[in-house]
């Protein structure tokens, strides 16, 4: 069978793609095939790990559960959309490197994206707040005690508490 | 793990995509896709077409009046849950919303979505059969009303057509003197409950009901009012809690998997109808003192 193809306009990071896809390209997948983004991660292609997770119109959402036709009236911000515009680290970013927050860093552009989210709705979190907010993200590496500082850590950086 | 080529439809209004439904036999409705997307890309449904609802914004709702609440098929789990007068007028559904997956799921997944999903191992299901809801489900030919109690017909079927989308659920309003309570076990939080148990005490009825997800092939509402009976103000006794235990059992078939033997769910759903049946009535002496 020939798979017709969707003209697709994905609103990535600010910046308009015009693509054409295939009706079941996930939206992680387009977005690392097709637009070459490939800092968000595929984990468990199902939903479970996290690791995909973007922000469609400022909220978290797993990317290999959305497809990208459906994604075409949205505003997608991805890892990559995660620094300041000068190039320098965000908040969240920063707060993950001061604190070794990652170590393979394959889960981290999920954990980025799910805590830049989560701050911008609980900018003060206290510890078990933060725990609740990556609770549905997967890290093998760090047992996660860091990454709970790191959200911490963010949420002093984005005070201005430097 | 990738989906297996399908069809698009993905239309601007509700007849139209009920049109593309009838046309093709074989179609689903994405709405959210928590559920749907998984099951594409593991490849255990491979529908010939989907007809998208994403761009009808006229099913995106959470409207509320004295009689319960409406929610519109496109309304996602975190509309719902954070809704102010949802909450009021119907709290179990805050209440058991913040127990479906975890908050990023809910972000996209619909409320209307799991109710016809039918998981037996899903809240949403058990919440609307507990509540005495119903689904409205239009076709090309019309609109129908279908109670809760002829919604859930086995794991994951749904008694609606093939040309039929659910617009929207309806979950009645807490009366007074009702009180309502919800709580799940699970191996890790945001899983799939091992055994979950809502429960509605109705201090003017005198009644007790309660819910159950996860140890039964469809959601399952047992009336607890003869082993309770007659539930007034006074502590509930201990005893009748294990006997309301024991009755719900009678009409539960906890089975084995990987996450918990039968016997073990079977404990789950003791404990659980004992706290969970005491946190409603709980819940519905606070609610009338206040």
């Amino acid at each position: 069978m020939t798979e017709s193809l969707h003209a697709v306009r994905l609103t990535v990071n600010g910046v308009a793609h015009d693509v054409e896809v295939p009706a079941r390209r996930l939206l992680s997948d387009a977005l690392r095939h097709e637009l070459r983004l490939t800092g968000t991660h595929v984990g468990c292609e199902h939903g479970v790990c996290g690791a995909c997770t973007v922000l469609v119109d400022g909220r978290p959402m797993r990317s290999c559960l959305m497809l990208a036709v459906s994604a075409v009236d949205a505003e997608i911000t991805t890892v990559e959309g995660l620094a300041e515009p000068d190039g320098s680290l965000g908040a969240v970013q920063q707060a993950f490197k001061e604190c070794h927050g990652l170590q393979c860093g394959f889960c981290t552009p999920g954990f980025l994206t799910t805590i830049t989210a989560g701050l911008a709705e609980n900018p003060d979190p206290t510890r078990e707040e933060a725990r609740e907010m990556i609770a549905g993200n997967l890290c093998r590496c760090t047992g996660y005690q860091n990454i709970i500082a790191s959200v911490c850590r963010a949420a002093e950086l984005r005070r201005g508490d430097r | 793990m990738k989906p297996a080529p399908f069809e698009l439809a993905r239309p601007a209004s509700l007849p139209e995509a009920l049109e593309a439904l009838a046309a093709n036999p074989g179609a689903k409705v994405l709405a959210g896709g928590q559920s749907l997307i998984p099951l594409l890309s593991m490849r255990l449904a491979a529908p010939g077409m989907l007809v998208d609802i994403n761009a009808i914004p006229e099913l995106a709702y959470v409207r509320t009046d004295d009689d319960g609440v409406r929610v519109g098929a496109l309304a996602r789990h975190a509309e719902v849950e954070a809704d102010p007068d949802a909450r009021r007028v119907q709290p179990l559904l805050s209440k058991a919303l913040r127990m479906v997956a975890h908050p990023t799921i809910r972000n996209r997944g619909t409320t209307v979505g799991s109710v016809v999903h039918a998981d037996a191992a899903a809240e949403m299901p058990a919440v609307l059969a507990l509540l005495g809801g119903d689904v409205t489900a239009a076709s090309t030919a019309g609109r129908r009303t279908v109670p809760a109690a002829d919604l859930f017909v086995g794991p994951m079927e749904s008694s609606l057509r093939h040309d039929e989308i659910a617009t929207e659920a309806f979950f009645p309003a807490l009366r007074p003197g009702q009180g309502v309570a919800c709580e799940e076990l699970s191996r890790r939080h945001g899983d799939y409950a091992l055994c979950g148990v809502a429960a509605l005490v109705d201090l003017s009825a005198g009644t007790t009901k309660a819910g159950y997800f996860s140890v039964c092939d469809v959601p399952t509402v047992v009336d607890l009012t003869p082993a309770l009976g007659e539930v007034g103000t006074e502590p509930l006794d201990e005893a009748a809690l294990s006997d309301a235990a024991e009755l719900a059992l009678g009409s539960l078939e906890p089975a084995d998997d990987i996450h918990a033997t039968a016997d073990y769910r079977a404990q789950l759903a003791r404990t659980l109808t004992r706290r969970v049946v005491a946190a409603a009535h709980a819940d519905a002496l606070t609610r009338s003192t206040s």
